[in-house]
């Protein structure tokens, strides 16, 4: 399939401060991408320059085979038709519910316009709040409201900078579930920008971890989580902690804790320095196991304790356990690894540990 | 279990314990051991002699613990005690001088010390304002290109939007602009009387009023009350939704902010800055009239008889005539300064003050440039 979007290897700045660098991706039509990231690291400036707010230093962006931007020329958004949820909605106070909604469609006829905006009020089950003013209703059927209105003029493509963030936690993912199942059935792609990976993981099939301008990874969440790319990705994504360990003989890596076996990164030759990847779901509480460590700290998780283990070398550890096992801090436990997919980084170098 | 001499301990804190002469380094410099490091240091008392910082006791060291260490130095040389430093393996000074080297592309280094003479702030400031004069200018390109467009399809102009504007613009500033212009009338016959007086010219009182006014007073002074007025209120309009986001959103759903929010401004005031005129015109006489009558026995009937055979329709139509630029010159610049508003409340005053002021300015400007090319071609 072409791709719908396509980015190719942009810088922004905002000079003379480079805020965005050499980030490419593709999403196919009606597909459903995140960029997620750490505050500061570019979300909203690569969202902006998408919807043509940002001239592009370097590179292209193409939608639908036709080029959108290149270095000095900026398609206006207005001609866009890429449509955009704001980070604080930006609804027009002054205009009600319906208004806001039919703001878009003033070429249309009006039984055209006014049967798109009741069409849409009831796909956001706002229909009997049409004749109210935002200030009316709460924030999330501002955001409802919002939805509607960027949806109404049938963009190629919806951008959400954040839409969720004034949200409380449980009405996010709600939310974010919803708005997807929205754009599914009308046949709409969209890009969200989040700093929450449990939002991004509701909302879309393809992620992109960015930080400090960088792409590093664009996937499904599965492989984000199973697979990194990178030291930043696997530390940002999900729980976990490195374990240094040496490349043994073969594909083995030696750690503190036994021998691994796994495939080392590229470049790597045995006894080189390598630091693995060990989620808390890695490591298994296990009576029976030679392997102690001892509980530093512990968090209630309803069905799990997440426990903070110290290794005799004051390594940590991460480790879920049934929450039958109720060990107290100081205790020394037994555990177990239970790695399938071994991640392996090489170690920065210039950590120059004694040998 | 894997051999244990690979995992020296990590995180023990990097600190300085002074041991006789030698103050030694200990600890590990790494990203993790120099967490705390500055308020260890703190403790530290530093001879007022060459001191010998020794890093024989050094753990494991990466390249922030080094940066730090080359940090310390160059902070203990500043204070004045100069540093040897000692007791480091080959492979430590290595990575030492491979920071202090690459120290440069980092970023990390201070910015070098600037400090700016007269003559290059006087040059800096005048290249932004030109930058400034070059942005406003493309500006005004864009509005002239998207008024011929509306032009050409009047279909497509916003027209509730415009005579919106034209009401609250023109219909609600006539009682500003009546009574200010009245009292201006009075202010001019008086000040002008004084003089006619005393060589019983009195009968002028008419040439003076109403050429002053019609030419030059009147549209001065309206433009003035509604740059005050209606510009301010344009920038802060623009400003607020420059703000909350709502000109982007506008964009993103297919409205070019030029013709939502500058068109229908900029029609309206072109429309309603010539109605006013004539209307301030029309006050500021009566109140010459009024002063006339009341301190040189010049009765309405005589002022208004002598009226139409002073006043050349050349006169009245060259005042009102620069009405339509005035306009232009404030509406233009209160949506400019609008769409210049960036991150807060705050800024909206700002821009709305610059508004006013630019608009002020460039109007009296541009009305010296009438008198002086309106006079070289002899009108
Ligand atoms: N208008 C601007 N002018 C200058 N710098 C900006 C501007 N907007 C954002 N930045 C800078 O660009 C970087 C990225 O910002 P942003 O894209 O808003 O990050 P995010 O949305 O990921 O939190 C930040 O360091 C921010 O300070
Ligand atoms: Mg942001």
């Amino acid at each position: 399939m072409t791709p719908f979007l396509e980015v190719t290897d942009i810088d922004i700045a905002y000079p003379p401060k480079r805020v965005v660098e050499g980030v490419s991706f593709k999403m196919a039509e009606a597909a459903i991408g995140c960029l997620l990231g750490p505050s500061g690291c570019g979300k909203t400036t690569l969202l902006r320059a998408i919807a043509g707010f940002e001239p592009v230093q370097r590179g292209l962006i193409w939608l639908e085979g036709v080029e959108l931007s290149r270095p000095h020329w900026t398609l206006p958004p207005e001609q866009r038709r890429i449509g955009m949820m704001f980070q604080d909605l930006a609804l027009f106070p002054h205009l009600t519910v319906a208004d806001n909604v039919a703001f878009g469609l003033r070429s249309w006829k009006a039984a055209e316009r006014w049967a798109r905006v009741h069409e849409l009020l009831n796909v956001v089950g706002l229909d009997e709040y049409a004749q109210r003013y935002p200030h009316q209703i709460s924030g999330g059927q501002q955001q409802r409201v919002a939805l509607a209105r960027a949806l109404a003029p049938r963009p190629r493509l919806l951008l959400l900078d954040e839409p969720f963030s004034s949200l409380d936690v449980a009405l996010r993912e709600d939310l974010a579930h919803e708005i997807r199942a929205i754009l599914l059935r009308e046949g709409i792609g969209g890009l969200l920008v989040s700093h929450d990976q449990f939002e991004a993981f509701a909302f879309a099939d393809q992620i992109g971890v960015l930080n400090q301008g960088r792409l590093l990874q664009w996937d499904s969440a599965y492989n984000l989580y199973h697979r990194p790319a990178d030291h930043f990705v696997a530390d940002f994504i999900g729980q976990g902690v490195f374990l240094p360990g040496r490349m043994g003989e073969g594909s083995r890596v030696c750690t503190e804790l036994g021998d691994i076996d796994g495939i080392p990164p590229a470049g790597c030759a045995p006894g080189d320095p390598v630091e693995v990847l060990v989620r808390p779901d890695d490591v298994t509480h296990d009576d029976s196991s030679p392997l102690m460590a001892e509980v530093v700290e512990r968090a209630f998780r309803g069905a799990e304790f997440l426990y903070t283990l110290k290794l005799d070398s004051g390594a940590r550890l991460l480790c879920l356990a049934a929450s039958h096992h109720n060990h107290q801090a100081g205790q020394r436990i037994g555990i177990r690894l239970e790695i399938d997919h071994l991640v392996v980084f090489q170690r920065a170098l210039g950590a120059m540990n004694e040998a | 279990m894997a051999d244990s001499r690979v995992f020296p301990e990590p995180g023990k804190p990097a600190l300085v314990q002074p041991e006789g002469a030698h103050y030694f380094c200990r600890g590990d410099w790494t990203l993790a051991g120099i967490e705390d490091l500055d308020s260890r240091l703190a403790g530290v008392n530093w001879p007022n002699k060459d001191l010998q910082l020794d890093g024989s006791g050094i753990g494991a060291i990466d390249t922030t613990g080094a940066l730090r260490l080359l940090n310390l130095v160059a902070e203990l040389e500043r204070a004045g005690h100069p540093v040897t430093l000692i007791g480091l393996r080959p492979e430590q000074r290595a990575l030492l001088d491979l920071v202090r080297e690459r120290r440069a592309d980092a970023g990390v280094s201070a910015p070098p010390l600037t400090r700016s003479n007269p003559l290059e702030r006087l040059g800096r400031a005048f290249v932004s304002h030109a930058q400034a004069g070059l942005q406003f200018l493309g500006f005004v390109g864009e509005a002239a290109v998207s008024l011929v467009h509306a032009l050409w399809r009047p279909d497509r102009l916003r027209w509730r939007a415009l005579f919106g504007n034209i009401e609250d613009a023109g219909v609600r500033a006539l009682p500003i602009i009546a009574l200010l212009a009245f009292m201006l009338g009075i202010v001019i016959a008086y000040q002008g009387g004084q003089q006619l007086k005393i060589y019983g010219a009195n009968i002028f009182i008419v040439e003076l009023i109403s050429l002053t006014m019609l030419r030059e007073l009147a549209p001065l002074i309206t433009a003035i009350i509604v740059a005050g007025r209606t510009g301010s209120a344009y920038t802060a309009q623009i400003g607020t939704m420059q703000i909350t986001e709502e000109v982007d959103a506008l964009r993103t759903i297919g409205i070019a902010p030029m013709d939502l929010l500058v068109l229908p401004k900029l029609l309206a005031l072109v429309i309603a800055l010539p109605l006013l005129t004539v209307f301030a015109d029309a006050l500021s006489l009566f109140g010459g009239m009024v002063m006339a009558q009341a301190l040189l026995d010049v009765s309405f009937t005589d002022f208004l008889e002598r009226v139409p055979r002073v006043v050349t329709l050349t006169s009245f139509l060259l005042g009102v005539g620069k009405a339509p630029v005035f306009a232009a010159i404030i509406a233009l610049v209160g949506c400019y300064q609008g769409f210049h508003v960036r991150g807060g409340a705050d800024s909206v005053g700002r821009q709305t003050t610059v508004s006013v002021v630019q608009s002020i300015f460039l109007v009296i400007a541009a009305d010296a440039l009438f008198s002086v090319v309106l006079g070289g071609i002899g009108l």
